[in-house]
């Protein structure tokens, strides 16, 4: 029976994640037209987007190698497993046994890395310039990633996220400063980690200063299509981890009932919409930083990470 | 120091020349008028081509006078400027082109508008078929380890003119920018020979669609000058204040694109709005968004009437009140400030030896404004300031632009309070002449030079852009800055391609 539930709570979860990313990315993009006095694309228009690109022909270069073609799918499959791993409504989830935090880092490596050799891959002089500037910053990213990881686990006690969200949902945490450094550093990484201002400009038509979207320039169709599904995909992984660490109430318990399952979606959606509008207001208040800064802006991240875990050395309850 | 005066009076003067004289000199005096721009005595305002002769148009930088200076060259060879004052390098190649003149000495012979796409070379000179496929440009070289290429154009992926642009980087530094232009010649100065004042007048207004004003008007004076006749004093008043609007639209869209490069959208939301405004405004008063064919030789095309003229009032208020805001916004930004700040720095030295005009020259010191030197009418009973800075960053060309935007305020203010009465136009005489006008357009000064024959139609007539002399600044502006960076810089520079495509 708990094997049933299980089951079913790890299908809905991957629909559901499958379903939420487009509007998320729709949402915040709304967000931020509206904070530009613009009326801007309805919130659904990514799902139009992606239904087109699906629809259209794939328009290859001619030097493309079979990594060009296959590379899409690889890390759209990649993100998808790791955002099915992080609880969004229940924690009850199947392939949280197998799999902890540190499997969500390195699925996100490894679709990096794959997007990095497909920015390559054509030669054009801007996937160059986007996959070596991608690693740069990931080279800076994942670190302050782990440590953050290390941070919640020495406080958990468990990388596994279920167990994370379970403990720090109960009462028995409350304040804790080092989970406070975790938390403005996950921000930091998410922010880098989803080509977002001020490290990157989702919206650029700028081709010399991309990051992200340098490398993608030479996609088309349903390549293209599982490549942005996939960076919708990474942006609602980032605010589910954040929420389902920091702000883990309201998830529903496993083998709790369907009217559970059902409070924690509203409240996620809420959650969701939440940190759309936060992030839409930050990025309008602040311009993008030059490339040579991202270092030191990543090396923040980093360093209160490991601060967090020097803290927890020096006495648990910190 | 020798005045350009002295020099104008040694040579053979062409009558009919209005208002600057133009003298035909000989090959020793020429050398010697090369000799004192090199030195940076004189100031090149321009050069162009005619089948068999050059002209050049010289600024005393001492004494502010202006005037033309003509080589004439039978064989088509005339000793090169370039060759020891870089600024005319890219307008030989152009005479080049067009002509066939060849500047002796010169060493770079790689042609510069013509990219063997025309089906004919020198269209205007001594024409001959296109022989065969274009040669691939050749593009300066950087030599040394780890250096890489990144061609970026002439097609971009914002809705932009088109130009090439070739970067050699060392990572993410700068080594080298090359410039290739010319995708969007139209081929103006031929469609104007020998077509009547008022197409010409049409085609002058259309070679760069974001100064058609400054362009008609330039043209306009050029036209009056070289007929001895003068646009009423209501006309000139109106042209100005269609200047002003022209220039205003400019700055405020350029202040919000600067800070949107930085993917600071807020500025470029509000700024577009504020933009919006003064074409609407623009549209009331004169019937034209951009104000274009607006302005015809011998006065403007309509009046402006009390609805108009109280849209402009609104407009300049509702700027007024929100502009100190944005101001506000961008200098209280720090990550903004961050990158605008130092970047792109334009050494004031190679702003006097361009004769940079607009924001580029007076962001980097260079104290040139065509509306009070040489001064035009209206703006020589107006008051208002020419804002000069030192910095010649990117932050200190959108400063100079801030100012601007409240000086034009100013200057608009004043137009309607002192709109002098009577006809907005006269008819021009057709009679032979030549005339030479600057109007100061929102990137700087354009210089419109034009030749009419016994009938009254174009004989030649010559327009030359701010960006001839910009273009060329922002490749020295950029080096050592970060590839990531250009954007930034090209954009705070703003030349136009099409106006200087021809």
């Amino acid at each position: 029976m708990e094997l049933i539930g299980g089951l079913a709570v790890q299908g809905v979860q991957m629909a559901l994640v499958l379903l939420l990313a487009p509007g998320l990315t729709g949402l915040v993009r709304t967000f931020k037209a509206r904070l530009l006095r613009r009326r801007g694309p309805p919130v659904l228009q990514p799902y139009r987007d992606l239904a087109r690109l699906l629809r259209k022909e794939v328009v290859l270069a001619e030097n493309a190698s079979w990594l060009f073609r296959v590379a899409p799918y690889l890390i759209f499959a990649a993100t998808w497993v790791a955002a099915a791993l992080v609880p969004t409504f229940a924690s009850g989830l199947l392939f949280s046994w197998t799999a902890d935090l540190i499997v969500i880092v390195a699925l996100l490596a490894s679709a990096r890395f794959f997007l990095a050799l497909a920015g390559m891959d054509v030669g054009t002089g801007f996937g160059g310039i986007g996959a070596s500037r991608e690693m740069m910053i990931s080279s800076l990213a994942e670190p302050a990633m782990l440590l953050i990881i290390f941070t919640i686990a020495l406080v958990a006690g468990s990388t596994r996220l279920a167990t994370v969200s379970a403990y720090l949902a109960s009462d028995e945490v409350g304040l804790r400063v080092s989970l406070g450094l975790a938390l403005i550093a996950l921000v930091i990484v998410a922010i880098a980690e989803n080509a977002r201002v001020p490290v990157d400009n989702p919206a650029t038509h700028l081709e010399l200063t991309m990051v992200h979207e340098a490398m993608v320039l030479e996609y088309s169709g349903r390549h293209l299509a599982m490549i942005e599904l996939a960076a919708s995909l990474k942006l609602l992984l980032f605010v589910a981890l954040i929420a389902s660490v920091f702000l883990p109430f309201g998830l529903a318990d496993a083998g709790s009932e369907p009217l559970a399952w059902l409070q924690g979606l509203a409240l996620f959606v809420a959650k969701l919409v939440a940190a759309a509008a936060l992030l839409a207001l930050f990025e309008t208040s602040i311009a993008k930083m030059r490339v040579f800064r991202v270092p030191q802006f990543l090396g923040a991240a980093l360093m209160l990470g490991l601060l967090g875990t020097l803290l927890l050395f020096v006495s648990r309850s910190l | 120091m020798p005045a350009l005066t002295d020099l104008l009076a040694e040579g053979e003067p062409v009558a009919n020349h209005r208002p600057w004289p133009r003298t035909r000199l000989g090959p020793d005096r020429w050398t010697f008028a090369i000799a004192q721009l090199a030195e940076g005595h004189w100031t090149l305002m321009g050069l162009w081509g005619e089948p068999a002769s050059v002209h050049m148009a010289l600024r005393d930088d001492e004494t502010g006078d202006l005037g033309v200076v003509s080589l004439a060259c039978p064989d088509h060879r005339y000793p090169s400027v370039g060759r020891f004052h870089p600024p005319a390098i890219r307008l030989e190649r152009t005479a080049s082109d067009l002509f066939g003149l060849e500047p002796e000495g010169l060493e770079d012979t790689r042609p510069w508008l013509d990219q063997g796409k025309w089906g004919v070379s020198r269209p205007l000179g001594a024409t001959l078929p296109a022989t065969g496929e274009p040669v691939p440009y050749a593009f300066l070289t950087a030599e040394g380890e780890a250096l890489h290429e990144v061609p970026v154009g002439p097609i971009h992926a914002g809705i932009i003119e088109p130009g090439h642009f070739r970067f050699t980087c060392s990572g993410e530094t700068l080594v080298r920018v090359e410039e290739r232009l010319g995708y969007v010649h139209k081929g103006v100065e031929s469609l104007m020979a020998g077509a009547d004042l008022a197409h010409c007048a049409r085609l002058a207004g259309r070679l760069s669609g974001d100064a058609t004003v400054a362009y008609a008007s330039a043209f306009a004076r050029a036209a009056e000058a070289a007929t001895a006749s003068e646009a009423p004093p209501r006309a000139q008043a109106l042209r100005a204040l269609m200047a002003e609007l022209e220039r205003l639209a400019n700055h405020l869209g350029d202040i919000g694109a600067i800070c949107n490069d930085a993917s600071f959208a807020l500025m470029l939301a509000e700024c577009g709005i504020l933009r919006e405004r003064c074409l609407r405004a623009a549209e009331a008063a004169f019937g034209h968004r951009l104000m274009r064919d607006r302005v015809v030789p011998g006065g403007v095309a309509g009046d402006l009437d009390t609805a108009g003229t109280s849209a402009i009032r609104a407009l300049v208020e509702a700027i007024r009140r929100r502009f100190p805001a944005l101001i506000q916004l961008y200098d209280s930004t720090a990550s903004l400030q961050d990158r605008t700040v130092g970047t792109g720095r334009l050494d004031p030295a190679l702003a006097r030896q361009y004769g940079a005009g607009g924001h580029v020259g007076r962001a980097s010191g260079r104290n040139f404004d065509s509306r009070k030197c040489p001064g035009y009418a209206p703006y020589d009973r107006l008051d208002f300031t020419v804002p000069v800075l030192e910095g010649g960053d990117v932050d200190a060309r959108v400063w100079v632009r801030i100012r601007e935007v409240e000086q034009s305020l100013g200057l608009v203010d004043q137009l309607l309070a002192s709109l002098p009465d009577g006809p907005v136009r006269v008819d021009l005489p057709a009679c032979e002449g030549e005339g030479m006008a600057l109007a100061e357009s929102f990137r700087g000064d354009v210089l419109a030079w034009l030749r009419l024959a016994s009938d009254g139609r174009i004989a030649r007539c010559h327009l030359r852009d701010p960006s001839w002399f910009q273009w060329p600044l922002l490749e020295a502006a950029i080096e050592g800055n970060i590839i990531a960076d250009f954007p930034l810089c090209n954009k705070s520079f703003n030349c136009s391609y099409s106006g200087h495509d021809l």
